[in-house]
């Protein structure tokens, strides 16, 4: 089995009007050995900016630490938070940094801009930065999250509604991948507030 | 065959490893214990590679010392898992330790808790969990037997459960094991299964 598909992973995140949902699956694994479902996949990086990182666990979680300290570091010296594209920014060079031993997970940032616009963009693990306007996917599952984000995905959709696509796009495409899966969590966050949800699917 | 698991019960965490130290074809010790107490409250049982067992866990052990020594109190069981954890990442792009482990601590704000530890450095908190071959029998166990808030007699027989299927059921099984406990009281050795040692003094046979 590849190194990618160790652990499996899936996620997604979607914009809406002046939101953002971000949601992943909750199973940690060893190729078909099932060791967790409560593996946290989505970071908060800070109040509008969440990374969520598929992939290898272990870079998952090394990724997770190395950009809270760089995110922590930069919040002394600026005395503010760091804005989405800057931090896609730091992402793709920290992994490119590391371009010819590269730290197997595909990150997708998910932001809100100053003015409430929200922001993502996805990378592959060595670093090439992808924005998209709609939906950003990863994880071992990306291909059938492709097909159900597009056929489920409207554009300007509410919280509320933004937060049914994606639990639904999340859900029908972690029951066709065996290694993610085992629930999912989702996070829709709005200039205001951050609504966390846990999701039960199929539990296999 | 090596064999590591645990599990979480009413206020304690239980910690159960074989014995065997093994070579090869040659079984080399029944009596080796997998299982370090890192502290008063922590355990930290480790399987794999000897050597990388053996030095990693004393390195740990010796680095929970220090922490102690300097800043006056102990590390917290998570902070202690964090710290292996970042140890193994650190060497795993250089010279990986090929050690596999659970950490089971007792901390008097949060109680008991259990840590997984992988050697590629994977770190997840759980209640219940299994390292090695054995985890493909023992998971299943787990998944039809444990519940949360087991006592100490519950506790051993589903322990007693695991090594008996172990031992029926996985070819070359370990035949000797160590069950360590931790709770508010400190982190000790609970009870032996499995043949008994052999006496100190004995013929040789081969008279």
């Amino acid at each position: 089995m590849s190194i990618t598909s160790y652990n499996g992973s899936a996620l997604i995140a979607m914009v809406g009007k002046d939101c953002f949902a971000i949601a992943s699956d909750r199973r940690l694994g060893v190729n078909f050995q099932t060791i967790a479902c409560d593996f946290q996949r989505i970071f908060k990086i800070h109040d509008h900016l969440y990374i969520g990182l598929s992939g290898l666990a272990t870079d998952v979680q090394t990724m997770h630490q190395r950009l809270n300290f760089r995110h922590k570091l930069y919040q002394l010296r600026e005395e503010r938070n760091m804005r989405p594209e800057t931090f896609a920014s730091l992402v793709s060079a920290m992994l490119y940094e590391k371009r010819f031993g590269p730290y197997f997970c595909e990150p997708i940032i998910a932001g809100l801009n100053d003015d409430g616009t929200p922001f993502i963009c996805t990378t592959d693990l060595i670093g090439a930065k992808q924005l998209a306007k709609d939906f950003v996917v990863s994880g071992t599952a990306s291909e059938s999250l492709y097909g159900a984000c597009e056929s489920m995905y409207k554009p300007d959709l509410g919280p509320d509604e933004l937060f049914e696509v994606i639990s639904q796009a999340l859900l029908a495409s972690v029951d066709r991948d065996c290694i993610s899966g085992w629930g999912g969590i989702v996070h829709v966050v709005t200039p205001n507030q951050v609504i966390t949800k846990t999701l039960k699917g199929r539990m296999d | 065959m090596e064999c590591l698991f645990g599990f979480v019960g009413d206020g304690f965490a239980l910690v159960v490893a074989d014995t065997c130290a093994n070579q090869s074809i040659v079984v080399q010790k029944t009596t080796e214990d997998k299982i370090t107490c890192l502290d008063s409250h922590k355990l930290l049982g480790c399987i794999g590679e000897s050597g990388d067992r053996v030095q990693f866990s004393n390195f740990i052990q010796k680095n929970m010392n220090l922490y102690h020594f300097r800043n006056g109190i102990p590390l917290s069981t998570s902070a202690a898992a964090s710290f292996t954890r970042c140890e193994l990442a650190t060497a795993l792009r250089k010279a990986p330790y090929q050690v596999n482990m659970m950490m089971a601590g007792y901390d008097k704000r949060t109680g008991p808790c259990l840590f997984y530890l992988d050697y590629i450095a994977t770190l997840q908190k759980l209640n219940k969990g299994a390292q090695g071959f054995g985890a493909y029998f023992i998971l299943s166990l787990f998944d039809k037997y444990y519940q949360k808030n087991m006592n100490v007699e519950e506790a051993l027989q589903l322990v007693d459960k695991c090594i008996w299927e172990i031992g029926t059921r996985m070819v070359a099984s370990p035949a000797n094991y160590v069950i360590k406990i931790v709770d508010r009281n400190g982190a000790r050795l609970l009870a032996r299964r499995g043949r008994p040692e052999p006496a100190e003094e004995q013929e040789d046979l081969m008279q």
